[in-house]
């Protein structure tokens, strides 16, 4: 068969339709606030470039389809009988050939594309740059922020300063960022855009996000996972502020400053805790000047309630085996979520003769001291090469490697690929 | 389009009889019973690998309290292992006589078949009342919620198994062994056998994996 | 009575309303019914019928029924989007609002697109092999109360009790009865497990009827393309829905006795849900829209006037997407923290599912190349389709990269993505579908001017309502928000709204183009039985076709074998007639659906006599039912005669 005879037609609509498109896509986008693809953090902004890629990328087979779709249709058209009509005609070896490949070209290229991202973005990596230009300095140490989805809000936990906030997440720009998430009740999902791509909060479990802020900034983060409720309400002012005004704002943390319209909470004791844990809604930014320790171990562990066994140890217990018929009857000390959300906490209030022996029991069994998690953490590493091929150029025309390689065109590392093997598929400890 | 060609030199006549039956029989009933079921089966047995995921999920989470090695007997699952076995070889010697169109013969191997089920039910049910009765139910921990609903599934289908086996034992000796009748015992055959193989891999999967 | 007490009665003044409405409505219904003494024709004529033509048409108005349910959801939700800003919670609270859309997904996928895709591939699937009744006719008519009796117990949610808060695929913990206490859940398990057993077995009956029933000389090869996308439908249903139902019944042990398969305490894993429900969820998608594909062709070949280009390349591409469609489940969750290599596999085997995808689009613009195209509505809704689905597809390839998903995941950009899909998909195909099809079924054509104004309202309605979302997504905005901070971002909710209004507007025109199509059905009459020039075997007996499909089973020696025959100008036999074999009506599934919608009710409501009377009920009925072995008679053949002598002369009439 003879290949289209309109060929060249459509090739030059194509150009001009991807000028348009391009041109029609940015203009339409940048009138409004997309924050998604311009955000002030560095993660944030290589997942929105990323986003701008794969689409130019497919735009490449989309936009000749959707031509060609309105150009057939208009030529071929009944009331058109100059066209040419072969009822016959259904096969063509070359134009089959055609159709497979081209769409597979064109995954191809994206799949690689996805690959490598995927790997450098990967929420478990530790940042390797600041921005473009700048890479992470080999002595910094990363801001960490312990993030626990509460029924309907957010609790910070800033181990390092020992303070922390309710609904308000105040971070130091320029530095790197990490975050330890889990959740209380149910699954939520931490997002905050103009920082870093989300991840999910879940209960007895916990997850990691690496960002970095790079401009001060005044945004919002809220829960991207329906949770019940509260949750259209379940959002928290974010501040990214410079390291000397992160040192300030944690000193009024301390001082016991309430936030503009929030409260103070004093000191976030266990007790506390169980009262905040509570559902609430619309809750205003709270600050607590001092934090029990290892309070967010023991929330993703499910023992803050006195008398619980923690998750780590329960699972330590597990893996040897359990305790055998002698803990068949343990069942208090276990039960976290049995009761639900009303009446979680006055099932402890009360205790009657047979729970107080178990919870003796308990006490005699366990430390109730919470493990920390594990920690699945991805080193960056300082060298790309092997991501884009050992030993072979990048790819000049996607900018996004370009960059990075010139970014961290560092001495000599590991070879990312003997990382991987270190990072399991799952991050669930129970 | 080449067949067209050729066709188009044809009488009326000759055409209709290329392009319609015109000498039509009744398609024998129940054709495709035994493909329809048999697809049937294989859906039963995604449910079954289902919670054989879940049991493999969830089967080293005791809680802190038993494990297989604390609960299972493995002698008394071996008995009832080999009741089920046994069920499945007499409901063999009922399909065998089914063939010979021995109608007593067929019935009283049914009922044989549904002596050995219902003592593997009733083996079942004396194992899940002992757990429960030392207080590993289901809710005590994720190990035993997949284990009672694994094995419980199981016991359900051949609960449901020996309903239909009575039905056919009463069915057979109203109407005898019509065709209808032995397709249903084909079917039967497939669902207890069936049974059998999921009960092979229980066994294997969950009580000789968790003591061994 | 359980928990079912009056406090379970609607208190929300709109759904009060909503429930005097409904009342007086169905009051009315009863009453017409009655006074006109149809209550004796439906039930011998349709509800007990197992005759594959009628199923197929109740699936339809099942499908249409829930539409409209759901789409008064739809347009609930985007009017409360549109007006809670600056601190007006508009005008549903949060427990009303959560049900609302937890209901819409829910009714939309299950009771929606599922009876419609169910009909479509009933009545059309027998007719285009040639056959004249399913494999399993009483199975067909029992599948058919089964969903419908899964409609049934969504719709008594909205007046007794409420539906689930949960999101449609209820995710626990939130779902698990700790956190979701009251009977919402319940309901959801239990319409989600009856619809189940349905869909199940309309899969086995489908397949089984393919494999089994096709006329001679329909190879494997020489099917019809929207046999063949049927047929890959149905293994996915059979290979799909157990997935489903297993999990149903693990949450629902969960809730009901306590069991830990996904609490937090006791070793329980949520995960496992996700994981599960997606291995589900996935083939589910690929369910829906393989036929429309299907669909596609037909209506392309068709009005192209051209055989299909590539038909063995479409097969081929047809079984690819079957296949991968296993493969990809992860994709729903890459931010639940798996590794960059799990996240990245998935994401490249979802990717690898465009290219058949493209393969098909390719088929069917190489189909119209050189071709006589015939814009009438099958046609516009195909060509509006493969514009709207090449976006669709095109942001779903973009939601698979994970880096991208770690930004878009839960947006707007992914509510415009699959609504991008299924509408420009589904609802486009379901809508080519019904025009295509109408005439064949009832025997008159649809008014073509009521038909585009409600395609040049759902068209552009449908880019009205969906772009915005798109943006919003961009603008990081999440789904299931009832109240929002940022005034800035509410025009772009009050567009959509407009664009939901404009559907509303294309739904009210394909009303009337019913009623006006049936109103003027003696205009629009189709003679022939062949009004688009049609290529496959549904065109070659008349419409309506008789009970019997077909007088003479045909034998197919090519793909389009209709299209052979004309060629070959083949004269329809007029002697010769045999008396035929066919399946004799039931009410045994009517009857056992409606044991099963009560037995549904009876566990939400924790009434537990009621549960074991209705249990034993099914089972005892189906026992009763098997005792029955005459279930087949023949037609005789003077009726056989007498019909074929009536389409002679109504096609020599015809010809004149």
């Amino acid at each position: 068969m003879r290949p289209p005879e309109s060929r060249p037609k459509p090739r030059q609509l194509t150009a001009l339709a991807k000028v348009l498109a391009a041109l029609s896509l940015t203009g339409a986008l940048s009138a409004c606030n997309t924050v998604v693809l311009n955000p002030a953090g560095d993660v944030a902004r290589q997942q929105g470039d990323l986003v701008v890629i794969s689409t130019l990328l497919m735009l490449l087979i989309i936009v000749p389809v959707m031509a060609a779709t309105v150009l057939f249709a208009w030529r071929y058209r009944a009331s058109n009988k100059e066209a040419v009509y072969q009822p016959d005609w259904d096969h063509s070896t070359q134009l089959e050939l055609l159709i497979w490949t081209a769409p597979l070209l064109i995954i191809i290229c994206l799949g690689a594309l996805t690959w490598v991202t995927t790997h450098l973005l990967d929420p478990y990596r530790t940042i390797g740059r600041i921005d473009a230009t700048t890479p992470v300095a080999a002595n910094a140490k990363p801001l960490e922020v312990e993030v626990v989805a509460l029924d309907w809000k957010w609790l910070f936990i800033y181990p390092e300063q020992g303070v922390a906030t309710v609904n308000e997440l105040v971070v130091p720009t320029g530095r790197p960022l990490q975050f330890k998430i889990t959740s209380s009740s149910v699954m939520n999902s931490f997002y905050v855009p103009a920082m870093a791509g989300q991840i999910y909060a879940m209960p007895g479990m916990e997850t990691r996000l690496h960002a970095v802020v790079n401009k001060p900034i005044e945004t919002v983060g809220f829960s991207a996972n329906y949770s019940g409720a509260g949750f259209s309400n379940m959002r928290f002012a974010t501040h990214a502020v410079t390291e000397a005004d992160f040192a300030k704002w944690t000193a009024d943390v301390k001082a016991g400053t309430p936030a503009t319209n929030g409260e103070t909470g004093g000191n976030l004791d266990r007790a506390a805790y169980l009262e905040l844990e509570k559902p609430s809604e619309k809750v205003p930014a709270t600050r607590y000047a001092t934090v029990a320790p290892n309070l967010y171990d023991a929330i993703v562990d499910m023992c803050v309630e006195p008398g619980k066994m923690c998750m780590s140890e329960m699972m330590a217990l597990d893996a040897r085996g359990g305790l055998g018929k002698a803990g068949i009857r343990n069942v208090e000390m276990l039960a976290y979520d049995k009761h639900g959300r009303e009446a979680a906490a006055t099932a402890n209030a009360n205790p009657n003769a047979a729970i107080q022996r178990e919870l003796a029991w308990v006490r005699a069994l366990c430390r109730q001291m919470p493990g920390s998690a594990p920690d699945k953490t991805v080193k960056a590493p300082a060298n790309l090469r092997s991501l884009t091929g050992a030993g072979m150029a990048a790819p000049q025309s996607l900018p996004l490697f370009g960059k990075d390689e010139q970014a961290l065109s560092a001495p000599k590392g590991e070879p990312v690929a003997a990382n991987e093997a270190a990072h399991s598929s799952q991050i669930s400890r129970n | 389009m080449t067949a067209t060609a050729i066709k188009t030199e044809l009488s009326q006549p000759q055409l209709q009889a290329a392009f319609y039956d015109l000498n039509e029989h009744d398609h024998p009933e129940g054709g495709s019973t035994m493909l329809g079921f048999w697809m049937y089966l294989m859906s039963d047995c995604l449910i079954f690998a289902m919670l054989f995921a879940a049991y493999g999920v969830l089967g080293g989470s005791f809680a802190a309290g038993p494990g297989p090695k604390d609960l299972f007997e493995l002698p008394l699952v071996a008995v009832n292992t080999a009741m089920l076995l046994f069920s499945s070889i007499t409901y063999g010697f009922a399909m065998l006589a089914m063939e010979k169109d021995k109608k007593g013969a067929t019935q009283l191997w049914l009922l044989v078949t549904a002596v050995f089920g219902a003592s593997f039910l009733a083996i079942e049910l004396y194992e899940f009342a002992n757990l429960i009765h030392e207080g590993a139910t289901p809710m005590r921990s994720g190990f035993l919620t997949a284990f009672f609903s694994l094995v419980g599934t199981h016991g359900l289908h051949v609960t449901f198994g020996l309903v239909w086996l009575f039905t056919l034992v009463v069915q057979i000796g109203k109407k005898g062994l019509i065709p209808a009748n032995k397709r249903r015992l084909m079917c039967l055959s497939l669902f207890w056998h069936f049974l059998d193989v999921i009960w092979i891999g229980v066994f294997t999967f969950v009580y000789l994996m968790g003591m061994l | 009575m359980g928990r079912l007490w009056w406090d379970a009665m609607p208190q929300e003044p709109i759904v009060l309303a909503t429930f005097v409405v409904v009342a007086l409505g169905g009051a009315a219904l009863v009453a017409a019914l009655t006074y006109f003494k149809l209550w004796g024709y439906l039930w011998k004529e349709w509800f007990t019928s197992v005759d594959h033509k009628k199923i197929g048409i109740m699936y339809m108005i099942l499908g249409l029924i829930m539409f409209l349910r759901g789409f008064a959801d739809a347009v609930m939700m985007r009017i409360q989007q549109s007006i809670a800003f600056n601190g007006n919670e508009g005008y549903l609270n949060a427990h009303h609002y959560d049900q609302i859309f937890t209901a819409h997904g829910v009714i939309m996928i299950f009771f929606v697109a599922m009876p419609f895709v169910t009909g479509l591939m009933n009545y059309i699937v027998p007719l285009q092999i040639g056959a004249r009744d399913v494999s399993f006719p009483f199975l067909n008519n029992f599948s058919f109360w089964m969903t419908t009796a899964g409609a049934v117990l969504v719709m008594a949610s909205l007046f007794i009790g409420e539906f689930a808060q949960t999101g449609w695929l209820a995710y626990p913990p939130l779902s698990n009865l700790a956190y979701s206490p009251w009977v919402g859940v319940d309901y959801y398990i239990w319409a989600l497990q009856i619809a189940g057993v349905g869909t199940l077995l309309s899969g086995v009956n489908l397949i089984a009827t393919i494999v089994k029933m096709r006329a001679p000389g329909m190879t494997m090869m020489r099917m019809p393309i929207f046999t063949w996308t049927a047929l890959c439908t149905n293994i996915l249903i059979v290979a799909a829905f157990p997935v489903l139902t297993a999990v149903m019944t693990m949450l629902t042990v969960d809730r009901y006795l306590g069991f830990n398969f996904f609490t937090n305490d006791f070793g329980g894993s949520p995960m496992m849900y996700v994981n599960l429900i997606w291995i589900w969820g996935h083939p589910e998608v690929y369910i829906l829209i393989l036929p429309l594909f299907g669909v596609f062709s037909e209506v392309t070949a068709t009005f192209s006037g051209k055989r299909l280009f590539g038909y063995s390349s479409m097969v081929y591409a047809t079984l690819v997407i079957t296949i991968l469609s296993y493969l990809v489940w992860l994709h729903h969750f890459f931010t639940m923290g798996s590794g960059a290599s799990v996240n990245s596999f998935f994401g490249i085997t979802t990717m690898v599912i465009s290219i058949p995808t493209g393969a098909k689009l390719f088929n069917w613009l190489f189909t119209m190349y050189r071709g006589r195209i015939r814009f009438d509505l099958p046609m516009m809704w195909t060509v509006a389709f493969m514009l709207t689905f090449t976006i669709g597809g095109m942001t779903g390839v973009l939601l698979a990269v994970p880096p991208a998903d770690f930004v878009l995941h839960n947006s707007l950009f992914l509510i415009a993505h699959f609504h991008n899909v299924i509408i420009g998909g589904v609802l486009f195909g379901i809508f080519a579908a019904i025009n295509f099809w109408w005439p064949k079924a009832f025997g008159f054509r649809l008014n073509e001017f009521w038909g585009k104004v409600s395609f040049w309202l759902w068209v552009p309605g449908f880019w009205f309502a969906f772009m915005p979302l798109y943006i919003l997504g961009l603008m990081g905005v999440t789904r299931r928000m009832r109240v929002f901070d940022d005034p800035s971002i509410q025009i772009f909710f009050i567009i959509a709204a407009f664009g939901a209004l404009m559907i509303a507007g294309g739904i009210g025109a394909m009303l009337v183009q019913f009623a006006v199509s049936i109103w003027k059905r003696e205009e629009l009459k189709d003679e022939t039985g062949d009004p688009w020039n049609g290529r496959t075997l549904e065109w070659s007996t008349s419409s309506p076709p008789p009970e019997y499909n077909f007088a003479f089973t045909p034998i197919v020696h090519d793909i389009d074998a209709w299209e052979d025959m004309k060629r070959c100008g083949v004269e329809r036999p007029t002697t010769g007639y045999r008396p035929i074999h066919m399946p004799k009506g039931t009410g045994t599934g009517l009857i056992l659906a409606g044991l099963s919608t009560v037995l549904g009710f009876a566990m939400i409501w924790y009434i537990w006599w009621l549960a074991a009377v209705s249990f034993l009920g099914v089972i005892g009925y189906a026992i009763f039912h098997t005792f029955n072995y005459k279930r087949d008679y023949h037609i005789p053949v003077e009726t056989v005669e007498a019909t074929e002598a009536a389409r002679t002369r109504q096609l020599a009439a015809a010809g004149a």
